[in-house]
């Protein structure tokens, strides 16, 4: 009977395993932040057959930014401002959906958006923007629990879509341009009690504290407002950090800033720091550091190495050692002109007079970056990275801020160059050297994120509107398809009854799209 | 350079010590409409009465909010900064009140328009004319007079200027960038770029046939950056005649 009973735990244990792969059950697919699906029955042989399976449309005019789950037969997503809805995986048809009744007056810089929810066992985690942390009932909608996670008042909101591990929610915040003091936290899954909270800006008496001038501290910043990434067994959570506050003037917070622009490693038990790396000292850019880090276990220079990527705001591709933070590449992907390079020691050679000034400095990267919060992605199979480069140049200026809790608070801002046509690209690069292997040019800076899979495809967006597949070897471009908006959240793939859909949304709609 | 001389005469008065508002306003919208707000790529806004922003409220939600579908941007900033910009914006129209009217005739100005200029052979106003360049019903209400005079000028001195700022939300359909095609069957096709996407393009020729391609499945593709279709007028019309001229696109308001 024992024996019976352990056997039937292998099959079970083994089943879960292999329905992991069939569907998407955290925001980049698995903790490792790959964004790589190993499904593989629409291939670059079959990919110019596929067509839109279903579509479900939000009622909210704000973008649409979601990574949506999937488990159980379900699609779970969230739409702005900060709602969440169950869908029919056969249909779209909502099977139920919550409406988060907000204040009027939060206070956003980009608009009202959401990028996803979380899902342990049978509780959906949302995040909202008045800075609460819900749990909702998975088969109903009906609330669990509501967890205030900071004062929405003094600037502080939530976009981000939660990371859940095995016995606790992971949260960022936002609120990078309202003179907020940013942090990562951990709650009880069960109950909503706050387990611990890392302050991504050191208050007095902590190390790096030192690294801002006076009480620039205090309205820091360092928002984590994009999904980290998570190694079980080294226990660590990797988490990009925003830019320091107040924006574009690096004078009135004199000193590097930590940890604001930064990659971050978490021991997930208590929310202590292991180590950081800092893509962009003192930054007067806006270059957030928020990207999901993505987790590569590979062959590095002659020995197996664990390996974090990322490919920053800044217009940089960064390798880095996982385990203990240290440099190993940072090359351009993107047009940059304010670094002659990365030093060996992983600290940029900044290029003098790039600063803004009052009157005004054209920039590359622009203030959207050389990339933004969309999702990269990395196929083990191809053993490449690809990214959504924007090339968009801004003049960025300097002003002075008066700061006022709660309210807006940068020190300066930034304008489009006329005459200069933006445009874009996904890139392949390759992490064993930071080259670009290949582009594939779009027509204008994308807003979308990719996904990779194994029938070599790379699936990603476009700002006008098209959703393609590329070759993910070559980056030749196999189907395409105009849905009528831009592309502003990430692909993922699942399969259901046996057969694999990509699902994306653009403009208000979710799209899944099929062969056959 | 008459038009420069009257901007200098009504700089002079004000040449007190910058307030905020009048920095700001440097910064954001001067840009486009002109140091003291005479208007350039963005309409005259040294005027007693905005069409468009008649109280101070409906000006501080156009800041903030832009308008949609035009190159007029949404523009950040403190509620307490806004209220300054609107306050310099009205003192621009008090300034200006006591200024003397344009010089130019417009009646003559929509003689030489539909007559000796022939622009009516590639610009629209309300139903009338041709389609190869940008309508002009309303023209006076987006661009200031200088702005109106250097079009005519040196039409390509801005030609690609006006989508940055937009693109992202509408597609380029005022653009009217020239684009030249040959396609797979050895077919030239030379016209005004109506949209694209990364994958296809669309066109229309000047005999305002409307063209679609797949990019990947044309021979040539050619975008002409900087470059107009439109000629330069600077030796075909005396001076007193571009006065008229600049006057009567000034006067187009659009459909009342
Ligand atoms: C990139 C160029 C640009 C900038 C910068 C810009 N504007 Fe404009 N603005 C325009 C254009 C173009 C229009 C006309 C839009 C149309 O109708 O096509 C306009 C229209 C307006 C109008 C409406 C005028 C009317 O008809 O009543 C107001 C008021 C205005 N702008 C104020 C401002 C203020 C104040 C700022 C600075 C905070 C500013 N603009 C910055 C280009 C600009
Ligand atoms: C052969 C066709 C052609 C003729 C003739 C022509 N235009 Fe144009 N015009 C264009 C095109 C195309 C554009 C838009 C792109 C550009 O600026 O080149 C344009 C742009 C303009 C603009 C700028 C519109 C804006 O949005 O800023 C003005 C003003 C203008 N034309 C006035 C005139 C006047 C006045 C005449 C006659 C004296 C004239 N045009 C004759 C084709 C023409």
């Amino acid at each position: 009977m024992k024996k019976l009973l352990i056997v039937f735990a292998i099959a079970l244990a083994l089943a879960a395993a292999a329905a992991a792969q069939m569907e998407w059950v955290t925001y980049s697919g698995d903790y490792s932040g790959q964004r790589h699906s190993t499904l593989k029955q629409i291939d670059r042989t079959n990919v110019a057959k596929l067509h839109v399976k279903w579509m479900y449309q939000t009622n909210d005019l704000n973008q649409f930014e979601v990574t949506p789950i999937v488990s159980g037969g379900v699609m779970y997503i969230s739409e702005p401002p900060s709602n969440a809805a169950a869908l029919d995986l056969h249909t779209g048809r909502p099977l139920w959906l919550y409406r988060r009744a907000l204040p009027n007056d939060i206070h956003v810089c980009c608009g009202q958006v959401n990028r996803g929810v979380a899902l342990l066992g049978d509780v959906v985690y949302l995040g909202t923007l008045d800075a609460h942390l819900i749990a909702l009932d998975a088969k109903t909608g009906h609330m669990l629990w509501d967890t205030a996670v900071a004062d929405y008042k003094t600037g502080y909101s939530i976009t981000v879509a939660p990371l859940a591990l095995k016995d606790k929610i992971i949260i960022g915040m936002s609120g990078g341009e309202y003179g907020v003091r940013g942090f990562l936290d951990a709650y009880d899954p069960k109950t909503g009690a706050r387990l611990w909270r890392f302050w991504t800006v050191p208050g007095p008496g902590e190390p790096g504290h030192e690294t801002w001038a006076g009480d620039s501290w205090k309205t820091g910043s360092a928002a984590t407002w994009v999904t980290g990434s998570y190694d079980a067994n080294l226990n660590l959570i990797y988490w990009g950090t925003g830019n320091p506050g107040p924006d574009y003037d690096g004078d009135i917070r004199k000193g590097d800033d930590l940890y604001s622009d930064s990659l971050l490693a978490l021991d997930a038990s208590t929310g202590k720091l292991k180590w950081h790396y800092q893509f962009t000292p003192n930054d007067t850019h806006d270059w957030d550091s928020t990207h999901t880090p993505v987790l590569i276990d590979t062959q590095f220079r002659g020995r197996a190495r664990k390996l974090v990527a990322v490919a920053n705001r800044n217009g940089f591709f960064y390798v880095l050692d996982r385990e203990t933070g240290e440099f190993l590449i940072g090359k351009p992907f993107a047009k940059e002109i304010w670094a002659t390079e990365i030093d060996s020691h992983g600290r940029p050679i900044v290029i003098p007079n790039t600063r803004p000034t009052p009157e005004g400095v054209p920039m590359y990267p622009g203030v959207h970056g050389g990339t933004n919060y969309m999702s990269p992605s990395y196929s083990p199979e191809t053993g490449l990275f690809y990214v959504s480069a924007r090339q968009e140049p801004t003049s960025y200026y300097r002003a002075t801020p008066e700061y006022d809790a709660g309210t807006y608070y940068v020190a300066g801002g930034n304008r489009g160059i006329p005459g200069v046509e933006p445009s874009g690209a996904i890139k392949a690069l390759d992490p064993q050297s930071g080259e670009v292997r290949w582009e594939f040019p779009l027509h204008s800076p994308p807003w979308s994120g990719v996904l990779s899979t194994s029938g070599g495809l790379v699936f990603g967006g476009t700002a006008e509107g098209n959703v393609f597949a590329l070759d993910s070897a070559t980056g030749k471009p196999l189907w395409d398809f105009q849905t009528g908006a831009t592309v502003t959240s990430n692909p993922i793939s699942y399969e259901l009854d046996g057969k694999q859909y990509v699902a994306l949304a653009a403009g208000r709609a979710l799209i899944a799209f099929g062969l056959e | 350079m008459r038009y420069r001389a009257t901007i200098l005469a009504l700089l002079a008065p004000c040449a007190f010590a910058a307030t905020t508002g009048e920095a700001l306003f440097h910064q954001h919208c001067a840009p486009c409409h002109g140091a003291n707000g005479e208007g350039g790529r963005g309409p005259k806004l040294a005027r007693l009465k905005l069409p468009r922003a008649p109280d101070d409220a409906t000006l501080g939600s156009l800041i903030e909010q832009g308008i949609p579908g035009t190159e007029m941007p949404v523009t950040r900033m403190t509620d307490a900064e806004r209220a300054e910009v609107i306050a310099y914006v009205r003192s621009l129209g008090r300034a200006a009140s006591a200024q003397v009217a344009q010089a130019g005739d417009p009646k003559k100005g929509e003689l030489l328009f539909w007559g000796k200029g022939g622009c009516g052979q590639c610009h629209t106003v309300g139903p009338r004319g041709g389609r190869t360049g940008p309508d002009l019903t309303d023209i006076g209400v987006k661009r200031g007079p200088a702005n109106l005079r250097q079009s005519v000028l040196d039409p390509e001195a801005e030609t690609p200027d006006n989508f940055a700022q937009y693109r992202k939300v509408i597609y380029m359909p005022d653009n009217y960038l020239r684009v030249r095609v040959v396609t797979a069957d050895g077919k030239q096709i030379t016209g005004a770029r109506v949209d694209e996407d990364t994958f296809t393009i669309q066109i229309r020729d000047d005999g305002s046939h409307i063209y679609s391609f797949r990019k990947d499945q044309l021979k040539e593709l050619h975008e002409d950056w900087g470059k107009s279709p439109m000629p330069s007028f600077r030796n075909k019309f005396a001076a007193s005649e571009l006065d008229d001229l600049v006057a009567y696109l000034s006067s187009l308001t659009g459909a009342q």
